[in-house]
């Protein structure tokens, strides 16, 4: 009797988030992935419904794939893609060249200084996250503190065009998800069983070759998460693009409000989200791909 | 195979007093902020031997064998490895090879890559390599395994692989750490004697580390008994065992039964008075101290003969009860509780099948030993 409820209590344990996802994502995104397939009108909703009713019976289909006719006609959405790809993998590169070496100071540092510093790789989380990419507007305009510095410095005469440029989009990217990458690179580095590295050197190791040979293969797997938790949420960012960049930066998130905003096309911005979330589906499968291959090596 | 049997009349090259040390510790401390690990030590290692240094743990045992490895700077003194001082040279550039107690296999890499680590660093053709990585593979019985990843191997294998991976290099010392520790007993006691057999067959100096008495005994060539950073008593596992020089190591190694007392007088054999017994004891081949030295009088459990009857003439004895019976099927330890009350142990051999001769509980008991079994302690 008391093994039967156990089951039962641990089913509806699961059952809680998958209820969860199924009405807060799943149902959502069946409504947009509805919209898209829907002909676009002046009104209100901006979109004709998929089907018509009359006498209890199906009266008329509307179903139109203009919407995604659009994504090729257009070679705008393709650029924004392109240029959203682009961008999440300067962030991503960019995290991983900062976060790696902050992420291995943290885990090979003595034990009593390893949770404060922990704790400042996770302070930002404490501010806002939109008033801390206003922040950045105040850093990087042409009168801003980065190059009022650079001026005081002598190093540059005229102030450098850094906001509203991709370069404003990469450093507020980078910024921002730093922590993503910080933290899974510090689990496996800290996890790491350091008489590996001693065992290296008593093979004839030399310590940077020790580090490729030994550090770098074990921590693949932080490597692999960090880059997936940058990389997947800057393809979709739309606060960074939008606040630090210019009229010329290209970001599939931008492309979706002024679709859904400014042309208030709702078919054509469904069918924009339909296929980032299918552009999005492939790294993350690539990454449960890896992560099932590791796990069976690992045994 | 009768090749396969532990030497037994190994060399001695640190008796002859010609042979060069191939380890010199020159004076080695070790300090970790207040903590004295490592105190001031002396030894020397031959070429070929297979050297144990055992303690209890925080003895500094690891440490020594840490900083001959030179994973741990020595505060003071100097390390010399066939005759080059070790001071400011890395690891990686020592001429010796280390198997942790973790073994430390490199989970990434295979059995094969594991063991050509490192070779590949001295730069050597890759047939060079495959050869010395298949004859390591073969010297410890792991050729079928070349392709398993360390996850994929028992306890056991890795542990061999680790040791291959130590040989393939052919350094001039080996270094091992707790080498068997993570074994079961049985596998345990196997491995010593092979281990010992592959240290015979390829010719380098091994130094262990271990906290195994039984394991020194076994395996060693020589044993270094440590006690709080310092060497206690370097020697041979019976010179150890019989001889030890101090009640530390008499108490470390075995059992040992002790009696406190004060010398008399004799030359060569010498009388001491035992307040605990009612009558002098008898200590043959000891050196001459000047009556009225306190001394330690140690007797092993195994030289104390044990009867109902009196013991004959010339011997030492005591007399008490059957306290306790330790029966361990090929020998019995009898605990007998002396006159004075102090427990001592005398353990026998179970001869015979049967029962009636055997001594039991709250039996009236006479202990007796040889003069000559006896040892005069004065540390």
């Amino acid at each position: 009797m008391k093994a039967v409820s156990g089951r039962a209590g641990r089913f509806l344990v699961g059952l809680a988030p998958y209820a969860w996802l199924v009405l807060f994502f799943l149902i959502p995104f069946l409504i947009v992935f509805k919209i898209s397939l829907s002909e676009a009108r002046m009104g209100i909703p901006p979109y004709m419904p998929l089907v018509e009713w009359a006498d209890g019976a199906v009266a008329q289909w509307h179903i139109s794939l203009a919407g995604y006719g659009a994504l090729f006609s257009d070679d705008l959405y393709a650029l924004a893609y392109l240029s959203s790809l682009r961008l999440a993998a300067i962030a991503t590169i960019g995290c991983l060249l900062l976060g790696y070496p902050a992420a291995y100071a943290i885990a090979r540092s003595p034990g009593h200084v390893r949770q404060p510093l922990l704790m400042l790789v996770a302070l930002p989380f404490w501010t806002s996250f939109l008033i801390r990419v206003y922040a950045w507007i105040g850093i990087l305009k042409n009168e801003g503190l980065l190059n009022m510095a650079l001026q005081a410095l002598g190093i540059i005469d005229e102030p450098l065009q850094i906001l509203e440029t991709d370069w404003a989009v990469s450093i507020g990217m980078i910024y921002s998800y730093l922590p993503f990458m910080i933290l899974p690179l510090y689990a496996t580095l800290e996890k790491m069983d350091l008489s590996l590295l001693e065992a290296a050197a008593d093979l004839g190791c030399k310590p940077f070759k020790a580090f490729l040979a030994v550090t770098l293969p074990l921590s693949m797997p932080g490597i692999i998460a960090g880059s997936m938790l940058v990389f997947i949420p800057a393809v979709g960012e739309f606060v960074i693009p939008d606040l630090l960049g210019g009229p010329d930066t290209l970001m599939i998130g931008k492309v979706l409000w002024a679709e859904f905003f400014d042309n208030r096309d709702w078919p054509a911005a469904s069918a924009v989200a339909v296929a980032m979330l299918v552009v999005l589906v492939v790294p993350i499968m690539a990454f449960q791909h890896f992560e099932t291959k590791r796990a069976e090596r690992e045994g | 195979m009768a090749d396969n049997a532990v030497k037994r009349n190994a060399p001695t090259p640190w008796t002859d007093g010609a042979s060069a040390p191939l380890i010199h510790f020159e004076g080695i401390s070790k300090r970790f902020g207040d903590f004295v690990a490592v105190d001031h030590v002396d030894l020397a290692i031959y070429p070929g031997e297979f050297f144990s240094l055992l303690g209890a743990s925080g003895c500094g045992k690891t440490t020594l064998l840490r900083m001959l490895a030179g994973f741990e700077t020595p505060t003071g003194g100097r390390i010399l490895i066939d005759g080059v001082d070790m001071t400011g040279i890395p690891p990686y550039e020592r001429p010796v090879n280390m198997m942790f107690q973790s073994y430390a296999l490199f989970p990434h890499m295979s059995v094969e890559d594991n063991i050509a680590f490192g070779l590949k660093q001295d730069g050597l053709a890759k047939a060079v390599i495959r050869d010395k990585v298949a004859r390591s593979l073969d010297l410890v019985q792991m050729s079928r395994f070349a392709g398993r990843k360390p996850h994929q191997l028992s306890g056991g294998q890795r542990q061999r692989v680790a040791l291959a991976r130590c040989l393939a290099k052919e350094p001039k010392v080996v270094l091992l750490d707790e080498p068997l520790a993570a074994l079961d007993k049985k596998l345990r006691e196997q491995t010593q004697l092979e281990l010992v057999n592959i240290q015979d067959r390829v010719g380098i100096t091994f130094v262990m580390v271990t906290h195994d008495q039984g394991e020194a005994m076994t395996m060693s060539s020589r044993i270094g008994l440590m006690n709080a950073g310092r060497i206690e008593q370097v020697g041979s596992p019976v010179e150890i065992y019989e001889y030890p020089g101090s009640r530390f190591v008499a108490d470390f190694i075995g059992a040992a039964n002790m009696f406190e007392g004060t010398v008399k007088g004799g030359g060569g054999r010498l009388a001491i008075a035992c307040p605990e017994l009612a009558h002098d004891l008898e200590v043959a081949h000891a050196d001459p101290l000047p009556a009225g030295s306190a001394v330690t009088v140690m007797v092993r459990p195994e030289k104390m003969m044990i009867s109902r009857d009196k013991p004959e003439a010339g011997l030492n004895w005591a007399e008490g009860v059957v306290a306790d019976i330790a029966y361990l099927g090929d020998v019995s330890i009898y605990h007998v509780r002396l006159t004075s009350g102090r427990k001592v142990q005398a353990l026998q051999t179970n001869l015979r099948h049967t029962e009636e001769q055997r001594l039991t509980w709250d039996d009236a008991v006479h202990l007796s030993w040889h003069p000559a079994n006896a040892l005069v302690l004065t540390r």
